[in-house]
């Protein structure tokens, strides 16, 4: 399986050194550029190997959401069934549950981690004590070092019912919430801890970006008249535009795969009905019941759904902005 | 641009613009710098938050956790959970494995990150269109978790070390990090060691890895971060507990106690590993990060921009 797939990219170079063939003129090509660096070549094959195997080769093993999956198997399946796990998605009434659930948390997730790690670069930006500011960033970028199982643990203590979230909401005069096992809190905690996590690493790339900035043009601006806050609406934002919309780019792109390991750790079975996201459900489906075929249908779907997100935004900010990842 | 990862982490401490200005002394920018620095402080507070409770935990007897007393310090002070987690082979067993997943998969990693990206960074090279499109490609489409699955049972790599150290073996993200900075160095030195007889092979071992210390150190951080941290692969491919490493410990210990099977046993589990315990064996898993972050982090934010810039 893997010398049949390698072939194509790892041979074609590396293969023709030998005796002169028909059509000299493409093969000298090849030949010299073989001759020339076959060292170069031969490094290559290696880690060639493991795109093919571990990455390539997973791709064309979606073709078992179309073929019966028979346990033991090949893990390309056994025979030809169409689009029959297709179509059990499509009249699957929890797969539309699960799949809503996931628009509605990569939305939220993008409305919060999106602007608040800009805002954040901003405030500091202002900051004019070099050490303060080193120690909010070092400070900040800390939770980003963490596992996900940590994190998950911190949630869970955090939000029990004698956790600190309760304490307060007592304190308030409120009832203690069982926010782990209400559905209606689910988002709201993975939303938070999200932030909680991600906003002050978002911070680095436009903290780098404000750093390029030209002077002059804030200069220009307070000869202009232009005060504290003219000066960042109309100098600082456009200034860094580009990484905004590149790192909005990103995110879009990642939309569909929100956080499925954060989603594994934090949810259970009560929870499901605002929890449950499509990577979840296809990893109960298959891995916990064994219906490979119809879950890899659904990661297909997932997967065609993400890397359309990201071409399409690439492709409408490339006409309206100017920017683009390529 | 420089591509000096600690140079670069010294430019994101200058100031983006020149400081003292008329309008800075207007009242309104003073009130302004002062509630920023309470935002930031909050922001401080509660980044810091988590992590001050749960040290006060491990440190708590079980009955005032239980009783929500402890936020800040430890009540009841004592050092017998850790004694406790410390007395659990099972532990041991699960950090030692930890160690042996994170050198084993980042040394692998790094070899053949170096090796894909100094041939990447090789610009006359036939192919090399090719070689990047093959690369990135995979940052935008996946086999998906089922394939993937399949295909490491298929390989037999099943309760192996293989299957947490190999499918993840490159960053195609790191990958692009060091491209950039190979094709930083100056290719005179390239040429000439070329001259003097050196071969790709020799070039690379004798002059291009001892120039690239600097982004040799960021990687190997990169991989060696994500390797500790990481625990979904084992959690698919591991089923005996003795090759489990501490993150999947730890969130089976977490699980235990809410992610019950049915759903009625979700309240009266939740006692059922105190959370004295969990605290301390987070703390345990931290702890190795958190000693060693003061002197990485600036490695990793410089090793983000290198890759960025390269966008």
């Amino acid at each position: 399986m893997t010398t049949q797939i390698s072939e194509p990219a790892a041979e074609a170079a590396p293969s023709r050194p030998g005796k002169p063939r028909k059509t000299p003129r493409y093969r000298n090509t090849w030949r010299k550029a073989w001759k020339r660096d076959w060292q170069l070549y031969t490094l290559v094959i290696v880690p060639l190997l493991f795109f093919l195997v571990f990455r390539y080769a997973p791709m064309l093993g979606n073709v078992i959401a179309f073929r019966k999956f028979v346990p033991g198997g090949s893990i390309y399946g056994e025979t030809w069934v169409g689009l029959r796990y297709v179509k059990m998605f499509i009249n699957d009434p929890n797969f539309w549950e699960v799949f809503g659930n996931t628009m509605a948390l990569g939305a939220l997730s993008l409305i919060f981690t999106f602007p608040l790690p800009i805002v954040l670069a901003l405030l500091l930006n202002e900051v004019r004590s070099r050490y303060f500011k080193r120690f909010v960033q070092t400070v900040s970028y800390l939770p980003h070092f963490l596992s996900i199982v940590i994190v998950a643990g911190m949630v869970m203590q955090l939000v029990s019912l004698e956790g600190t979230v309760n304490q307060i909401v007592r304190a308030l005069g409120g009832d203690a919430v069982s926010f782990i096992q209400d559905p209606s809190w689910f988002r709201t905690i993975y939303v938070s801890s999200e932030v909680w996590q991600t906003v002050g690493w978002g911070t680095i790339l436009y903290l780098a970006a404000l750093t390029t900035i030209d002077s002059q043009l804030y200069e220009a601006a307070r000869i202009d008249g232009a005060n504290r806050w003219q000066q960042t609406w109309h100098v600082t934002l456009p200034g860094i535009r580009p990484t905004m919309i590149t790192l909005l780019i990103l995110n879009i792109g990642t939309f569909m795969a929100v956080g499925f390991e954060k989603v594994l750790l934090l949810y259970n079975p009560l929870t499901y009905p605002t929890a449950d996201v499509v990577s979840t459900y296809l990893y109960r489906v298959g891995l916990v019941s064994n219906n490979f075929s119809y879950a890899a249908a659904i990661g297909l779907f997932e997967s065609v759904i993400g890397l359309t997100l990201i071409l399409s935004a690439n492709a409408i900010s490339r006409r309206t902005v100017g920017t683009s990842l390529w | 641009m420089t591509t000096d990862p600690t140079r670069l982490a010294e430019r994101l401490d200058q100031p983006a613009r020149p400081r003292r200005t008329s309008l800075d002394d207007s009242p309104g920018y003073r009130v302004f710098r002062v509630v920023n620095a309470v935002v930031l402080l909050g922001v401080v507070a509660v980044t810091l938050y988590p992590f001050v409770n749960i040290v006060a935990q491990s440190f708590s007897s079980e009955v005032y956790i239980r009783t929500g007393q402890v936020n800040l310090v430890p009540r009841g002070f004592n050092l017998d959970t850790y004694k406790l987690v410390a007395s659990d082979p099972a532990f041991w067993n699960s950090y030692l494995n930890t160690v042996i997943y994170t050198v084993t998969a980042t040394a692998i990693s790094i070899v053949l990150t170096t090796v894909y990206a100094y041939v990447l960074s090789k610009h006359r090279l036939k192919g090399r269109g090719l070689l990047v499109g093959i690369a990135v490609f995979t940052m935008f489409f996946n086999g998906g978790l089922i394939p993937n699955y399949v295909l490491v049972n298929g390989l037999g790599m099943t309760n192996t070390i293989w299957a947490i150290v190999l499918p993840n073996a490159i960053s195609v993200f790191n990958l692009l990090v060091m491209k950039a900075f190979f094709e930083s160095l100056p290719t005179e030195l390239e040429e000439a060691a070329a001259i003097d007889g050196l071969n790709t092979y020799g070039i690379l071992l004798r002059i291009v890895l001892p120039l690239s210390k600097a982004v040799l150190a960021t990687m190997i951080l990169f991989y060696a971060v994500a390797n500790w941290n990481s625990w979904f692969q084992a959690f698919l491919y591991l089923d005996r507990s003795d090759l489990f490493p501490v993150t999947v410990y730890l969130r089976n210990m977490i699980a235990g106690a809410t992610s019950a099977t049915s759903v009625g046993a979700v309240e009266t589990n939740a006692v059922a590993i105190s959370a004295n315990i969990k605290a301390v064996t987070m703390v345990l898993t931290v702890l190795p990060i958190i000693a060693v972050y003061p002197f990485i982090q600036r490695y990793f934010v410089s090793g983000v921009m290198l890759g960025a810039v390269k966008q």
